[in-house]
């Protein structure tokens, strides 16, 4: 069979770059073949994704060697038209592709500038909407639909062009985790059903291996550095050295000192053959004590019976009651909507609560401006681009304590406390321009530290960020808990993130607080995770297949370990 | 969450007229209102856009907020007419009625009043138009009327998705602005205007940093799906022109020649109330 994709030698270099961005590269992939690329940060892999679609080099100018054909075409010839009747491309920002006014017009772009006539276009879209489950949304617009569905609209806006290659970049990035098991479960049923070659780009390789695929490719460094059966590339530690996070039930496995086969099926949790390993597991996980949560200090923060609704008779809130103590780390967790970015909205005061009270350190807060909050409690949004404000590092560190008419001399020390808390005092006359995405964060996260609040709350710390970033940030967050106790409130979708670095986990499901409690109990619990859009930990398969019980005591132990390995390579890396 | 001036569906009949000849009214009746000074052909207008306005259903919560700018703009606009220019009246009309002599030697002429009267009629014609306009159309089938009229599509779409992305834009907005507020960025009524002006300022950056990372997601996107890969495109949402629409056109045509007419029946822009009372 001929290859639908074939790289040979193939580089690439973007007209704007120094170095190469992909060399060497030889990949084929045949027709019906569902392949998964992954690869950290910068490995090229994105740029690999738009060699195939054309945007390079047509809209990111650069020179190819080598060889590339897609369907027979050289894509550089074709051009990004031409070979978008070939390859389909859902891009990662499922929010910025939606370009239509309503779903049936987005799906209906292709058509339209193809200048398909419009009964024939109304009559594709009814097709394709009824293929990703979009027939009864078609009149709405995309602020009323959930990152799910909007990532549906995107793959039936591709798919209206019959293309024969889907080409998915991250799909995952920014979906809550039972919506990307979702995503991932309707990628597998189309590439199938409609005899699609498939191509994921992800670096979230657990969550990506939720369906099966046929290969690996793993990227670094703009080399291919595996291709391979999943079985195979799991068990080798290939993912390891290029720093892609593995899936957690191997990291369980080999922490019981077990050697993975690929003939015992490690691609997912439920094909491992787990007899060979059920012994070691069990001497592992099976004795030691669980970790005791701390209680944490005094309280900080408490919600009472609070209740939100942006349109009456429709709460986002219902008499929702929780506590923080001072020098916990907090998930606030649940699915996209479920009421977790209102709450943080009413803690600082931007909106005002229809029934209940928020009390800082015991006192009611109702009377206190935004301002005034925001001395207490500092707000850390998703992305830094959406702080930060002034060019130099330090006047950005030091707007907060300029507005408030704090004296040069008081604020500077705060400024520059804040920046060496940071690990940014080196950079402090450094325009925040020349800084890296994760400093940017750093950046804004100290500009909210040099006002001294008690509390902190971060939006999604570490979305769409890959593996060594993720732990970058995370082991920062950590040890400024640590080190100043500061009490700190994560909202996010990351369940490794909340498994490894929170005390607990408070979960919200419409609008209801539906569990506190460790993070660990949370993911073991079946009922939970459907109810909140969470997805359990592979890890709890694995407890249950061993039998070890209760499967969150499995879960406890192994992130123990996990903390001790983190903070072992932290020592070595702080040494080194 | 409502949203200032943005398109709500509802069935009336300035709802059903195709976005098009919305849009000729639209810029056919401000062509009207910013070449007459006429004052009988400014009421007149004032009461059809009253009517129009009415039967559009549109609500007051719809447009109140932007309402209030322009007013407070208008505000500012006669006062600064009055000051730099006290006596456009006396000179557009030939003639000068003092009714009160302010401190420093400036008359108050009732042809300057007058005068200012015309300006404010002029802002309460063209608002309601505007908000018509605004609130009734639905935004996609608006660009399928541009393009079917000769705008070249690209241009046409653009206002679509400008239209698109307006409410997201917004969301960042008060996401940005309450983030800065947090962090002792007082926005509010209590800071002095000069001082909120220049605030805005950390409001402005990162939402421009923001909406550029936007923008080259959408222009990817929309170029992976073949747009202006031809010189044409169809349209989804196109909706042809009804017997309706074709009366809608005509009748704007006509008023808009009519009052013309009018206007310049005697030769000038003005209608000159002051001449008929000379002996």
């Amino acid at each position: 069979m001929e290859p639908i994709i074939e790289f040979r030698n193939y580089g690439f270099q973007y007209t704007a770059q120094a170095e190469p961005t992909l060399s060497d590269i030889d990949l084929r992939i045949f027709p019906g073949e569902k392949v998964l690329i992954v690869g950290p940060s910068g490995c090229g892999k994105s740029t690999l994704a738009h060699c195939i679609n054309a945007l390079n080099p047509c809209s990111r100018p650069g020179t190819s060697t080598g060889s590339l054909t897609v369907g027979g075409l050289t894509p550089e010839e074709a051009g990004v038209f031409g070979m978008s009747k070939i390859v389909g491309t859902v891009l990662q920002d499922t929010d910025g592709q939606f370009i239509g006014l309503t779903v049936a017009e987005d799906l209906a772009f292709a058509l339209e500038n193809d200048m398909v006539r419009q009964e024939e276009m109304h009559a594709r879209v009814d097709e394709i909407s009824g293929l990703v489950g979009m027939r009864d949304f078609l009149r709405r617009a995309p602020g009323e639909l959930s990152g799910g569905q909007k990532q549906r609209v995107s793959m039936g806006g591709v798919l209206v062009d019959d293309v024969k290659i889907l080409l998915f970049d991250e799909p995952l990035a920014n979906l809550d985790p039972a919506t990307g098991k979702d995503a991932i479960a309707l990628i597998d049923e189309i590439g199938r059903e409609q005899d699609k070659t498939v191509i994921i780009i992800e670096h979230r390789l657990e969550d990506a291996l939720y369906r099966s695929v046929d290969r690996i490719v793993v990227m670094g460094d703009g080399r291919i550095r595996a291709d391979g059966p999943p079985d195979e590339i799991l068990c080798s530690d290939v993912l390891s050295r290029e720093g892609i996070r593995e899936p957690l039930y191997l990291t369980a496995l080999k922490y019981a000192g077990c050697r993975v086969r690929p003939e015992d099926h490690p691609a997912s949790v439920t094909t491992l053959e787990i007899a060979p390993y059920k012994d070691a597991i069990a001497g592992r996980y099976g004795g030691a004590d669980p970790r005791v949560p701390e209680t944490g200090g005094e309280e900080i923060l408490r919600v009472e019976d609070l209740t939100y609704a942006y349109r009456p008779g429709e709460p986002v809130l219902k008499h929702v009651d929780l506590s923080v103590r001072r020098g916990e780390m907090v998930a606030l967790v649940g699915k996209n909507g479920a009421g977790k970015s209102t709450l943080s909205s009413l803690i600082c005061g931007f909106i005002k609560p229809a029934e209940g009270r928020i009390l800082l350190s015991g006192e009611d807060m109702a009377g206190l401006t935004v301002k005034e909050r925001g001395e207490r409690i500092g707000l850390v949004m998703q992305s830094p681009n959406q702080m930060i404000s002034k060019p130099m590092i330090r006047e950005e560190v030091g707007l907060g304590l300029a507005a408030r008419g704090v004296p040069e001399e008081e604020a500077s020390r705060a400024v520059e406390d804040a920046l060496r808390i940071c690990g940014l005092y080196p950079f402090r006359n450094w325009p925040v321009g020349a800084l890296s995405f994760g400093q940017k964060k750093r950046v804004s996260i100290a500009s909210i530290l040099a006002i001294r609040p008690d509390l902190l709350i971060l939006d999604e710390p570490t979305a769409g960020q890959d593996y060594r970033h993720y732990t970058e940030i995370m082991e920062f967050l950590k040890d400024l808990n640590e080190k100043t106790g500061l009490t700190i409130l994560m909202i996010t979708h990351d369940m490794h993130l909340m498994l490894e670095y929170t005390d607990r986990a408070i979960v919200l499901a419409d609008g209801e607080c539906i569990a506190d409690t460790t993070p660990a109990r949370v993911l073991t619990d079946p009922e939970v995770c459907a109810k909140a859009c969470l997805k359990e930990t592979s890890l709890y398969p694995l407890a249950l297949a061993c039998g070890i019980e209760p499967p969150d005591l499995f879960v406890e132990r192994f992130i123990a370990l996990e903390r001790g390995v983190r903070a072992a390579q932290a020592d070595k890396g702080g040494a080194a | 969450m409502n949203r200032m001036i943005s398109y709500e569906a509802k069935d009336t009949p300035v709802h059903r007229l195709s976005g098009f000849t919305k849009l000729v009214f639209f810029l056919l009746w401000c062509l009207t209102s910013a070449l007459t000074y006429d004052t009988r052909v400014l009421l007149v207008m004032l009461v059809l856009g009253i009517v129009i306005y009415a039967v559009s259903r549109t609500e007051w919560k719809q447009v109140s907020g932007v309402l209030k700018a322009v007013m407070l703009f208008m505000v500012l606009n006669l006062a600064f007419i009055f000051i730099f220019s006290p006596y456009e009246g006396v000179k557009i009309y030939g003639s000068r009625t003092v009714l009160a002599t302010l401190p420093g030697g400036v008359a108050v002429t009732a042809e300057q009043l007058f005068y200012e009267f015309n300006v404010m009629l002029k802002y309460f014609t063209v608002i309601p138009a505007v908000f018509i306009f605004l609130v009734t159309t639905d935004p996609s089938e608006f660009a399928a009327s541009l393009d079917g009229v000769g705008v070249p599509y690209p241009f046409a779409y653009s206002v679509a998705i400008a239209l698109r992305y307006i409410p997201d834009v917004q969301d960042d907005y008060r996401r940005i602005r309450d983030a800065q507020q947090a962090r002792g960025i007082d926005m509010s009524a209590k800071a002095p205007f000069l001082e909120r002006i220049r605030r805005v300022t950390s409001i402005i950056f990162p939402l421009l940093f923001s909406a550029m990372e936007h923008i080259e997601v959408v222009s990817n996107a929309m170029e992976l799906r073949g747009f202006g890969k031809h010189k044409k495109r169809t349209w989804y949402a196109r909706k042809p022109l009804k017997r309706a629409d074709i009366a809608v056109i005509l009748g704007t045509v006509i008023f808009a020649a009519a009052a013309l007419v009018i206007t310049w029946a005697d030769g000038e822009r003005f209608w000159n109330p002051f001449l008929t009372r000379l002996p």
